[in-house]
């Protein structure tokens, strides 16, 4: 290096930088419209749906998607999950990842192109904002221009719907918690407690600032997704991908007229820069794949919109792969190869979990027996010579109605129960159980004096519905000296 | 080589200076952190300057720092202990109000009552009669149904309120098994007949040629004042039941003739005072729900 440049360069340049702000361009399209589709859907689900009613009888929330705390239930719809199934929520976040990765080997960053809340919430920000500011130039002129009256109104309308939205974003996040309209005939009245109204002003906060401020720049410093997905993703997956064989070299539009008519062969792109003028982190997608793209495909419909103006075929920039753009300049035909290993694996894993799920949601109980054994001591002697065994016995009852149980030991042949707390009377012990509950008992397994008892054996305990007479049963082990 | 030269180069082909930082002409692009990334630092330094002044932070002579706000863990635990102890107070009445029949009749109140016994015992019985109330030797299984002063739930409380052998209490159970060997009572050929006879009463087997209508004589004339006459004890005097299974100091032979021997009997302190009545409350429905109760 010269000194003259490393004095004048080096010593005077910025070890930290200001974001340059992206003003993203309306832009209509495929894409686009696909887009609005799905936000209208994605917070339609998540603003309403804790209003949606499901009748599960008097003693239980009426509320379609509830995730009861106090109770220790959650709600969905005609499922009802409580804590000792929380394998079910290790089943459906294995699902998400699956889904998620399947979706990373057929087609890049869609999720986060389309479905990431960030995306998702960022673009409703960004649609308020033109609302009330303007299309990009417009936006560009003004915050370049003086402080005028006009524009301090049209700031302040904008923050202020902002505000709304991220207030209605909380407060709909709180609703999921807890009976929605009783909460918000709470809020109304002020008497909301103070933890729905923290919950509230920390999801306005994170959602103001996320989607206001911070934008792109949650994709390219805070989400390890893009990072992630750059070691998931393969030469077959579809990105967002310009294609140079089809586009190069650029020439102006009358240039490129002139150039070929005289024969020559002239790319389609004008470089009129509508590409990176509509994309909302301010990518150039002619430079190729990037952290920065999310594969929202926006340029795409800005693209093709010019197409369509100049006359050339559309989808100069399409959902394709560099492996295609590489075998066009060779000559040779496109090849997609959307089921190979990866996508085939994911695709097996995902039905695999999603049937198990499904096969143990159908197949589970209404009432269920687990018992533990007591650790210390594992066995006593009583006066009379005999053995007796103590364990502790969950029952739990997900009838809407209160049930009674007996409960009756199948196995070590010879041994009788008795329970803590319950009727012993007779030779099988009842227990209640409420609705909805789980009971904790103390069972006694007593062996009559046996001097030949092996050290163990496998018990068996049978739990009956004194009603419907079905029965399940728990195994542990009696022990003896 | 590493060149450390200050400041960089224009580097033409991004448009961006480098940082002067070179290793085998291979040189590092200046790509600076976003503003608001370097403000969060500054605002995280402030904070943890705000926290020196305000929390215990820094170590010194005698201690660390204390702080404005005179924060400290001890006075946390404290006052997150009495928050317990009044979200409990409603319970613990209801604990003290009620019978101790009641308290077992009432699924509610047994389930308290069980939990908060556990938690007294481990932390005031365990010692003797150890983390599951199996005891010893010498220190009784609570599990099992044989009582030395009495297994319904009335005779536990008062157990645990006086203790046994306990002198500081004056209603303490009393009753000590005289050292009939040690103190010349007995001569050892009498006590291994009382004791082949003692084994029987459980349905042990005495040794070979053991004269037991003698060792009955002597258990009558020397022992049943207070294990009576058919041994089962007197739950007055803490004298055993000879006639079950569980043996506190073992069922052999050896072990009843080093008892008739030595004589004696285990200590437990009076609780009273210890602990409040309605914890005894909690103990004795835990003790008696543990399986031997009467």
């Amino acid at each position: 290096m010269t000194q003259a440049q490393a004095s004048d360069l080096g010593d005077d340049s910025p070890l930290y930088a200001s974001a340059p702000k992206i003003y993203p361009q309306k832009v209509t399209g495929t894409y686009r419209r696909i887009k609005w589709i799905l936000l209208a859907v994605t917070l339609g689900i998540y603003y309403f749906l804790p209003f949606v009613r499901w009748d599960r009888g008097p003693d239980a929330p009426n509320q379609a998607v509830l995730i009861d705390f106090a109770n220790r239930k959650f709600y969905f719809f005609f499922i009802e999950i409580w804590p000792q199934e929380i394998y079910y929520l290790t089943g459906l976040l294995i699902l998400a990842a699956m889904t998620l990765f399947l979706m990373n080997a057929l087609a890049g960053r869609v999720w986060c192109g389309y479905l990431c809340p960030q995306t998702v919430w960022t673009d409703l920000f960004f649609w308020t904002e033109r609302l009330f500011e303007g299309d990009r130039r417009e936006r560009m002129r003004k915050d370049a221009g003086p402080w005028t009256f006009q524009r301090v109104r049209e700031k302040t309308l904008k923050h202020v719907v902002w505000l709304a939205v991220a207030w209605w974003t909380g407060g709909a996040w709180v609703l999921y918690f807890a009976d929605a309209p009783t909460l918000v005939g709470k809020m109304a009245r002020f008497e909301a407690p103070p933890t729905a109204l923290i919950w509230i002003a920390i999801l306005t906060t994170t959602t103001y600032v996320l989607a206001g401020f911070m934008r792109e720049q949650v994709c390219l410093y805070m989400c390890p997704w893009p990072r992630i997905q750059a070691a998931l993703t393969d030469e077959n997956a579809l990105n967002v991908t310009y294609r140079y064989d089809r586009g190069e070299p650029r020439e102006s539009l009358k240039k490129a007229k002139l150039l070929r008519s005289g024969g020559e062969k002239i790319g389609d792109c004008i470089d009129c820069g509508q590409c990176v003028a509509v994309c909302p982190t301010g990518v150039d997608i002619r430079q190729g794949p990037s952290l920065g793209c999310i594969q929202c495909g926006l340029c795409i419909d800005a693209c093709d919109t010019v197409m369509a103006k100049i006359d050339r075929p559309p989808r100069l920039i399409a959902y394709d792969t560099d492996l295609n753009v590489a075998r066009r300049l060779a000559g040779k035909p496109n090849a997609f190869k959307l089921i190979r290993g990866r996508t085939i694996l994911y695709a097996v894993v995902i039905s695999a979990v999603g049937g198990i799920m499904i096969a143990a949601l159908v197949g589970r109980k209404d009432v269920s027996l687990s018992v533990m054994h007591d650790r210390n001591p594992m066995f006593v002697k009583t006066s009379d010579g005999s053995i007796r065994n103590a364990v502790t016995a969950h029952i739990v009852n997900r009838h809407s109605t209160a049930r009674s149980f007996s409960i009756e030991v199948e196995r070590p042949a010879g041994a009788r129960v008795a329970v803590v707390g319950g009727d012993n009377a007779e030779a099988a012990p009842i227990i209640e159980v409420g609705p909805d509950q789980v009971r904790e008992v103390r069972v006694f397994v007593i062996m009559p004096r046996n001097d030949a008892l092996p050290a163990s054996q496998e018990l068996v305990l049978k739990l009956k519905d004194a009603a419907s007479g079905a029965s399940t049963t728990a195994t542990d082990n009696f022990f003896a000296p | 080589m590493a060149d450390h030269a200050h400041g960089g180069d224009y580097d033409a082909a991004t448009g961006k200076t480098t940082t002067g930082h070179s290793w085998d002409g291979i040189s590092e692009l200046n790509t600076p952190l976003p503003r608001w990334w370097l403000y969060t630092l500054y605002g995280c330094i402030v904070w943890a300057i705000i926290y020196w002044v305000l929390f215990p932070a820094w170590p010194w002579f005698g201690g660390a720092t204390k702080g404005l706000l005179g924060w400290n863990s001890r006075t946390v635990v404290a006052r997150e202990l009495d928050e317990l102890r009044a979200s409990r107070s409603a319970m613990n009445d209801k604990l003290a109000a009620a019978s101790l029949q009641q308290i077992e009749a009432t699924p509610e109140l047994l389930a308290f009552a069980r939990a908060e016994g556990a938690a007294a015992f481990a932390q005031n019985c365990s010692p003797c009669h150890g983390a599951g109330a199996q005891g010893s030797r010498g220190y009784p299984n609570l599990n099992a149904d044989r009582w030395l002063w009495g297994g319904t739930l009335d005779q536990i409380h008062t157990t645990i309120t006086h203790g046994a052998r306990w002198t500081a209490d004056p209603d303490t159970h009393a009753g000590v098994m005289p050292s009939f060997g040690r103190d010349g009572l007995l001569n050892k050929e009498e006590i291994s007949t009382i004791a082949d006879y003692v084994r029987t009463l459980s349905g042990n087997a005495p040794d070979a040629g053991a004269d037991l209508a003698k060792g009955k004589q002597l258990f009558i004339d020397n022992c049943s004042p207070c294990h009576g006459e058919d041994g089962k004890g007197n739950v007055d005097v803490g004298a055993a039941n000879l006639t079950t299974q569980v043996w506190l100091y073992g069922p052999t032979k050896a072990d009843i003739m080093h008892r008739i021997e030595v004589g004696g009997g285990g200590v437990m302190p009076a609780w009273k005072g210890r602990l409040d009545e309605s914890t005894i409350k909690a103990l004795t429905v835990f003790v008696h729900t543990l399986g031997g109760g009467k």
